[in-house]
């Protein structure tokens, strides 16, 4: 695409739907529940593993005000997956609406609807059920052992599509790729390292939780609003998961109060939608913040062994990445995770050796899901602080480490080809790269310079500055498509309707101003709608970096069409050729100067004068490549040897997006991402009870940042622009949250010599480690 | 079922309760009032807060009877689309609102620092915005939209 110079596109244009959303109009999916809705209560499993063998509803359905009661002895038992993905997924379809087996404390057991919150809320505990309890898989070690209790022993279990797929061994996925030779890569190196890295789950905790409204239409059809960030992929697995068509069901997409990975799932319409099936009345369904926890979605916890071959000169030689992940009692997300932590992580340093193996295992444990950064979030951890380890152990700066390996345009590296989506990955070369840029920017804003070494630190509050480099990618190539149809209106206003799916990012704005740019008007020249699988085009949803990229490049060529229209149009009531004429200011003029029309007086032209048509285009766009964004993150903090804990003082970003499409929105997607980022390494940590049961499920005993934990935080957007992209953007949203992990406890070995391993960094382990390893107090 | 009445956005009104331990959440969205969010039912997240006798209160966790004969106010008694309120005002601008559901908490937290104290500093918007939670962020842009309504109002109290 050739560049061109920008009216709308780089600017900070207001948020369209900020002021509403600041006034607290209804617009979430509870606003607009109806009074005589039902409400849903589930019974969950107390148990992390264990058949039901026997299970009496009588006398809850009975109970007055109970409208209805499900479980596995009177619902479909169709194996699904609740992962939104392309279709068919690369994931295990493992999950039934109801079974006969719980898998985790928090798994379903039987749902109940009823007239009022509290009426279903005493049927479920009046649900009678005996188990037979069964010995539970609670870590890494011994999901693995031999002779491991299986978690999906069900017979009807199967994967869609030919991946790696061994329940009898725990094993939900595998995934893994060799590149070069990588036993010679170590025997060529100067120094070899193998250490082992974990991480542990984490929530997304978006402030409104999952929520879900079904009710049916005139029509007999289901219409679900729901707080989702892919309703197109909700469409088709509840259709599948209630054997219904797909063409039965609607689902709407309101506003969404945030999602961050965690709604990329199908976890409660297809309750609500087959209650409402069943008693052909409204029905609401809302998570407490509690089942946030124990059975929402959560980030992976996952276990890294890591090896490395570095030359003095500071070549990496070898890199080798044995990968565990715990993907709870369902697989939902299991393959995709692992492949990223290679795909979206190695190709940042140039290595021809590689060796990388991923298995993600089955537990009696909450659900991994999709979780914003995606597998690279761990794999960064464990990557960054080894690239600390070995600048050091090569006696080089860690900038200066980074700055002779970083991968720079036109280069591409192997797994980008070797690592998909359940299938090869698509072979790419770099294209837009400000990743050196950024390295520098960083350094001088931090004040890298004044940087010392750990050893000429003592006393009890230490500081230290620690940086890392990321990547992430931009939509899922050759398999993620987004579609929008732009229709015009005679006031010179135009209808977008996009499948992308805004969860408070500020999508539709950012289509706004790609459709804006495009068609030569402005922002607010747009009326965006998303996302509505009766009223917009198909898009994959929310997901993946996706939206900007990919949706976006959509909504441009939409636009382009449209402005093909309009031009033809203008040539008909100008009666000139038009190769002559240029659409400008929201007219269209010849390239003299001497005539002009006006959208309003196209618009009218077309719609009530003369050959009328509507003015309106329909386009989609599937991507063939995902080009990374890139960031170096710097971080200073001080800590309290007293005490291990962990301030940070300064956290410094620099990211290149390609264009910012709207800078105030891309900045608020790194700000928001990077603090997410910091609580998930210093605080955010799920406690179990010795039988598996997650044991601080509130937003009181697991800690999140507020405000006042805020540190100073420094967003520099470094341009560049990325030619497969719309007006040069690549993707924002995830990349950011990858860094305070790695570049915290490059921070810390920075101020005290001691190096964590394992994350979240709590004071209890931090000052566990420097007792450990012997910080000099 | 029992009635209060309290002053909601400087009008009396009544209101029949639905239980004798109702929320004041509930009761509001009962209402009608929705622009008070339900966020975790535990008094830990601050979407519900409204200003209750000039305090911030968790409306999830306050019990209705206890506003009888209070004075409370709601984001909807926050300013009008053509007319919004400085707070809205600057939250906007800035690009403080990702998602939005914590933002109407926000806006009667920071409502109910500035009645207090107009000016506030950088620890006390920080006390004060303490107990509102908010995950797309980063608070970055909210902190900066408070600080900024805190200058306006230093210089026009000049």
């Amino acid at each position: 695409m050739e560049k061109k110079k920008m009216n709308v596109v780089n600017t900070s244009v207001e948020k369209i739907d900020s002021l509403y959303l600041s006034q607290g109009k209804s617009c979430y999916v509870e606003d607009f529940m109806p009074d005589n809705a039902l409400h849903v209560k589930m019974l969950w499993s107390p148990h992390a593993h264990a058949r039901i063998k026997s299970i009496d509803i009588s006398e809850a359905e009975n109970m007055d005000g109970v409208r209805g009661v499900l479980y596995y002895g009177n619902v479909p038992r169709i194996p699904h997956c609740t992962a939104g993905q392309g279709y068919p997924e690369p994931s295990p379809y493992d999950t039934y609406m109801f079974d006969t087996k719980v898998r985790y404390v928090g798994d379903r057991v039987a749902a109940v609807a009823a007239e009022t919150e509290e009426i279903a809320e005493k049927a479920v505990k009046k649900i009678k059920v005996e188990y037979e309890l069964l010995e539970p898989v609670l870590s890494f070690d011994d999901a693995l052992k031999e002779n491991a209790p299986v978690i999906h022993d069900e017979e009807e279990s199967f994967v869609p599509i030919p991946i790696p797929y061994e329940p009898e061994k725990n094993i939900a996925a595998r995934v893994g790729m060799e590149a070069g030779d990588f036993k010679q890569g170590l025997k060529d190196a100067d120094f070899t390292f193998d250490e082992m890295f974990e991480t542990g789950y984490a929530q997304h905790t978006p402030m409104e939780p999952y929520v879900t409204l079904a009710q049916i239409d005139n029509f007999g059809r289901i219409v679900i609003t729901t707080s989702t960030q892919v309703p197109f992929h909700c469409r088709r697995i509840v259709a599948n998961t209630l054997d219904i068509p797909v063409g039965r069901i609607r689902v709407i997409k309101p506003r969404i109060g945030g999602g961050f990975g965690c709604k990329q799932e199908m976890l409660i319409e297809d309750v609500a939608a087959m209650f409402s099936l069943r008693t052909d009345m409204p029905v609401f369904f809302r998570f407490t913040r509690e089942e946030m926890f124990k059975t929402g979605r959560t980030r992976h916890p996952i276990r890294f062994r890591m090896q490395y071959g570095v030359k003095k000169n500071g070549e990496i030689t070898a890199l080798g990445m044995d990968a565990v992940n715990n993907t709870g009692a369902y697989g939902g997300h299991g393959l995709t995770v692992m492949s990223c932590c290679g795909s979206k992580v190695f190709p940042l340093y140039h290595v021809n050796n590689i060796h990388f193996d991923a298995k993600a295992i089955y537990t009696n444990l909450p659900v991994g899901g999709a979780y914003r950064g995606f597998g690279a979030t761990q794999a960064f951890f464990a990557v960054e602080s080894m690239m600390d380890v070995m600048a050091e152990a090569i006696g080089m700066d860690p900038v200066e480490f980074r700055k002779i390996n970083h991968i720079r345009s036109g280069e591409s590296h192997p797994a980008f080809a070797a690592l998909g989506e359940g299938k090869d990955g698509t072979p790419m070369s770099i294209g837009s790269n400000a990743l050196a840029e950024c390295i520098e920017i960083g350094a001088k804003e931090i004040g890298w310079h004044r940087r010392t070494g750990h050893k000429e630190k003592s006393g009890r509050y230490r500081r230290g500055i620690g940086m890392c480099c990321l990547m992430q990618g931009s939509s899922v190539p050759e398999i993620d498509m987004g579609a929008a149809s732009i229709k015009m209106n005679e006031d010179g206003s135009f209808n977008v309707h996009v499948g992308a799916t805004d969860l408070g990012t500020g999508s539709d704005t950012v289509m706004a101003q790609i459709a804006a740019e495009e068609l030569e008007t402005t922002a607010d020249k747009m009326i965006v709608y998303s996302s509505d699988t009766d009223m917009t085009p198909f898009d994959v949803g929310a997901y993946a970096s996706s939206t900007t990229y990919l949706s976006g490049e959509a909504c441009r060529k939409t636009a382009a069409k449209v402005k093909q229209q309009i031009l033809n149009t203008a040539a008909e009531m100008l009666n000139s050729d038009i190769n002559e004429l240029e659409a400008i200011g929201a007219s269209v003029v010849t390239k003299d100067g001497k005539e002009k029309v006006t959208y309003s007086e196209i618009s009218h032209y077309s719609l009530y004068e003369n050959n009328q048509y509507q003015i309106a285009a329909v386009e989609s766009h599937i991507t063939h490549k995902s080009p990374p964004p890139f960031a170096a993150h710097y971080i200073e903090i001080e800590v309290d040897t007293y005490t291990g804990e962990i301030k940070v003082l300064k956290y410094v970003s620099a990211v290149d997006c390609g264009t910012a499409i709207n800078p105030a929105l891309a900045e608020g997607q790194v700000e928001g991402a990077v603090l997410n980022g910091i609580s998930y390494a210093l605080t955010e940590e799920y406690r179990f009870s010795e039988k598996g049961k997650m044991t601080n499920p509130s937003l009181k005993t697991y800690n999140i940042f507020s405000l006042r934990d805020k540190p100073e935080m420094k967003t520099i957007l470094v341009p560049s622009y990325e030619d497969t992209g719309p007006f040069g953007a690549k993707s924002v949203s995830e990349i950011c949250i990858n860094g305070a992990m790695p570049g915290i406890a490059n921070a810390l070995y920075n101020a005290t010599g001691v190096r964590v391993y394992k994350a979240p960094f709590t004071k209890e382990r931090v000052w566990k480690a420097l007792q450990e390893k012997k910080c000099d107090f | 079922m029992k009635k209060i009445s309290f002053t909601l956005n400087g009008e009396e009104k009544e209101f029949v309760l639905d239980s004798a331990d109702e929320k004041l959440l509930n009761l509001l969205r009962r209402y009608g009032y929705k622009g008070t969010k339900w966020g975790c039912g535990e008094g830990a997240c601050g979407t519900c807060t409204v200003i209750l006798n000039g305090k911030t209160v968790y409306s999830c966790i306050t019990y209705a009877f206890l506003a009888e004969g209070s004075e409370i106010w709601t984001i909807e008694g926050m300013g009008t689309r053509k007319n919004p309120h400085p707070i809205q005002k600057a939250l906007v601008k800035e690009g403080a609102v990702q998602c939005g559901y914590c933002i109407p908490g926000m806006v009667l937290s920071a409502k109910a620092m500035f009645d207090k104290i107009p000016s506030p500093n950088d620890l006390e918007i920080r006390e004060y915005m303490d107990g509102n939670l908010c995950r797309c962020t980063g608070y970055e842009k909210i902190y900066t939209a408070l600080k900024k309504v805190a200058e306006s109002n230093a210089e026009g109290g000049k």
